[in-house]
């Protein structure tokens, strides 16, 4: 029973945290495009803005909802929903703070407080992927039961995309596994906790982190891999016929996803809730959990950040550009990367060797993609064609020479 | 219709190099520049119910019009403006003036001056058109109304848009400060209007020819 209560407690937490964070996320990421493109962003609701992201749930759970007549009612309902579902889900296993347990009474009951709300789970990251992957059912069943080719096209591409991506994603962790010897979410970060700074996965395995970092972009949909849905080509993608609060819950499986994955990436390979000097595995000061969690977050919060900043700076991806990144750099690179760490551990030669084998590993990848200058491709089929322009214009300095023709 | 082969000139992209075949330096380099908004952040946003737009000085708002000297309406009824209408928005019925100390030295004035500001394109062909600038454009551009009557501004309204900016500074009265335009006088050659220029060739620049107007 007391196991009950607290367990509910974490998830209430969590759940509470995470749709909290969610809409406040929307407005640091609508003021941070402001800043980058010059603008002001949402300054008049409220003390500079701040009651925007409560105005807006307001408004959309008010909205009118509107449900077409030739849609499947049932899979068209169903669509949002599982997309929320799943990717909350994955927050199972991840832990927000150090595996301490702290023990307090509530109303006569002595309860355990983890950081996590389902602690100990061996296969934690396949667990996370497995739901994760998931989450394309709802884009697709999205897209199908709005009964209209773009939202049908916008889905399509979406289940291509994902499921092309998961190829990579998981190559990543592979090498993490074998350097941990788990896949356990706790174990990795205790595992780079304890080695300190110089033991985060990040310097042992930097192709891994660069990988998953893309491919996990792309899982969650975030520009510049957003080609689920565009105004151009679809309308609006798989959300074309979505109003009112299932076009928010879209969107709040979108950010969650982004929120989850900026948490992993701080996970597994920048050393989770460890900092040098003021939260090691052995600091046991008051409220030094505290500290961890919020180590951790902040780590979280730099990598939205910077995500963010990836969105206004990246154009978008053109859907051959992005197919070629996955199946023709991204996967040959990973399993490369898996190679390199097997070889490490094989030959038992120091960690340290892993950080020149991933940036030659990265300098092959350069070598390979550089086109060659007849058949105008590199040896990884990146890059390289022609560019036509009108005859009468003087040449833009930096284009190249004439074919004569 | 396809572009034709010899209007198209075929160019070849620069080598890639290694550094750019990479993309992640070009990645960094970008996030560069877009963080460089960030920290030497400089707002364009205008907030616009504070702040108001600088106009420029030929800006074509609500019309007015213009009063003379003598505080009355320096129209004499002659039709041009609403002639020179090209969305035919203007409607003037003209009257004799009274004869009475008030209107020495008037033959005719506007009995009733009708501009329906919804149907009026803001295109100012009334301002260049009238001969006594007694109609002009202000800068005033945020016109509201609740129905279609009260953006039809009859006489009474346009002289009190006229009291309303004649001292803002945005909108002098162009000529003739308060007496009345030449058209009434018919002695001398009248004076450039406002956005024309008469060149000197052009048989509107020549004086009037004596004995046609008898005073």
């Amino acid at each position: 029973m007391n196991d009950f209560i607290s367990a509910s407690l974490v998830i209430n937490i969590v759940l509470g945290a995470i749709l909290g964070g969610c809409s406040y996320l929307i407005y640091v990421e609508r003021r941070l495009a402001a800043f980058i493109q010059d603008r002001v962003g949402p300054n008049r609701t409220g003390p500079a803005g701040l009651f925007q992201p409560i105005a807006d749930g307001i408004k959309l759970f008010i909205k009118e909802d509107v449900i077409p007549g030739h849609v499947n009612l049932f899979l068209f309902i169903l669509g949002p929903s599982i997309a929320v579902f799943t990717t909350m889900l994955a927050y199972a296993v991840v832990p927000f703070g150090p595996p301490d347990q702290i023990q307090f009474t509530l109303m006569g009951m002595n309860l355990d407080f983890r950081f996590i709300i389902a602690p100990q789970i061996d296969i934690g990251m396949v667990f996370i992927f497995a739901v994760g992957s998931l989450a394309v059912y709802g884009i697709i069943l999205g897209g199908w039961a709005s009964n209209n080719k773009y939202s049908m096209l916008g889905s399509l591409r979406a289940s291509a995309q994902v499921i092309s991506y998961e190829i990579p994603l998981g190559m990543s962790i592979v090498g993490l596994g074998i350097l941990t010897g788990s896949l356990n979410l706790e174990r990795l970060v205790l595992h780079q906790a304890e080695q300190g700074f110089w033991g985060w996965n990040f310097w042992a395995q930097p192709v891994a982190c660069l990988i998953f970092f893309v491919a996990a972009l792309a899982e969650a949909n975030r520009l510049p891999f957003d080609l689920s849905e565009c105004e151009q080509e679809l309308v609006g993608g798989f959300h074309t016929e979505y109003s009112s609060m299932k076009f928010a819950l879209y969107f709040l499986a979108e950010y969650t996803h982004v929120i989850l994955v900026s948490l992993l990436t701080t996970l597994l390979f920048f050393g989770g809730w460890q900092f040098p000097l003021i939260a090691e595995v052995d600091s046991a000061y008051t409220g030094s959990a505290l500290v961890k969690v919020g180590v951790l977050l902040s780590k979280a919060f730099c990598v939205i950040i910077l995500i963010m900043f990836l969105r206004w700076t990246l154009p978008r991806f053109r859907f051959d550009q992005l197919m070629g990144l996955a199946w023709k750099v991204l996967i040959p690179l990973g399993t490369a990367n898996v190679v390199m760490v097997m070889t490490v551990k094989h030959f038992e030669l120091p960690s340290w060797w892993m950080f020149p084998l991933s940036l030659g590993l990265v300098a092959v990848v350069g070598v390979l993609s550089v086109p060659n200058s007849k058949t105008r491709y590199g040896a990884l089929g990146m890059a390289g064609g022609r560019t036509r322009i009108a005859a009468d214009g003087v040449l833009p300095p930096g284009l190249g020479k004439r074919i004569p023709m | 219709m396809a572009i034709s082969d010899k209007d198209v000139t075929w160019v070849e992209e620069p080598e890639m190099t290694f550094w750019e075949a990479l993309f992640v330096p070009a990645i960094i380099d970008g996030l560069r520049t877009t963080a460089r908004h960030v920290t030497g952040y400089k707002s364009v946003t205008q907030q616009y119910p504070e702040q108001r737009p600088e106009l420029p000085m030929n800006y074509r708002g609500v019309h007015r019009l213009n009063k003379d000297d003598a505080g009355r309406v320096k129209c004499v009824a002659c039709m041009m403006c609403a002639t020179a209408c090209p969305a035919k928005c203007i409607d003037i019925v003209a009257a004799p003036a009274p004869k009475n100390e008030e209107w020495a030295g008037r033959d005719k004035y506007p009995a009733t001056f009708v501009i329906d500001e919804l149907k009026c394109i803001y295109c100012g062909m009334c301002e260049e058109a009238c001969p006594v600038d007694a109609i002009e454009l202000t800068h005033i551009y945020d016109l509201v109304g609740t129905s279609r009557q009260d953006l039809t501004y009859d006489k009474e309204k346009l002289l009190d848009v006229f009291e309303q900016t004649k001292n803002s500074g945005r909108d002098p009265i162009r000529t003739h400060m308060g007496r009345l335009g030449p058209a009434s006088e018919f002695e001398s050659l009248p004076p450039l209007g406002p956005a024309t220029a008469v060149p000197t060739g052009d048989k509107a620049a020549r004086g009037v020819s004596s004995g046609v107007i008898s005073s």
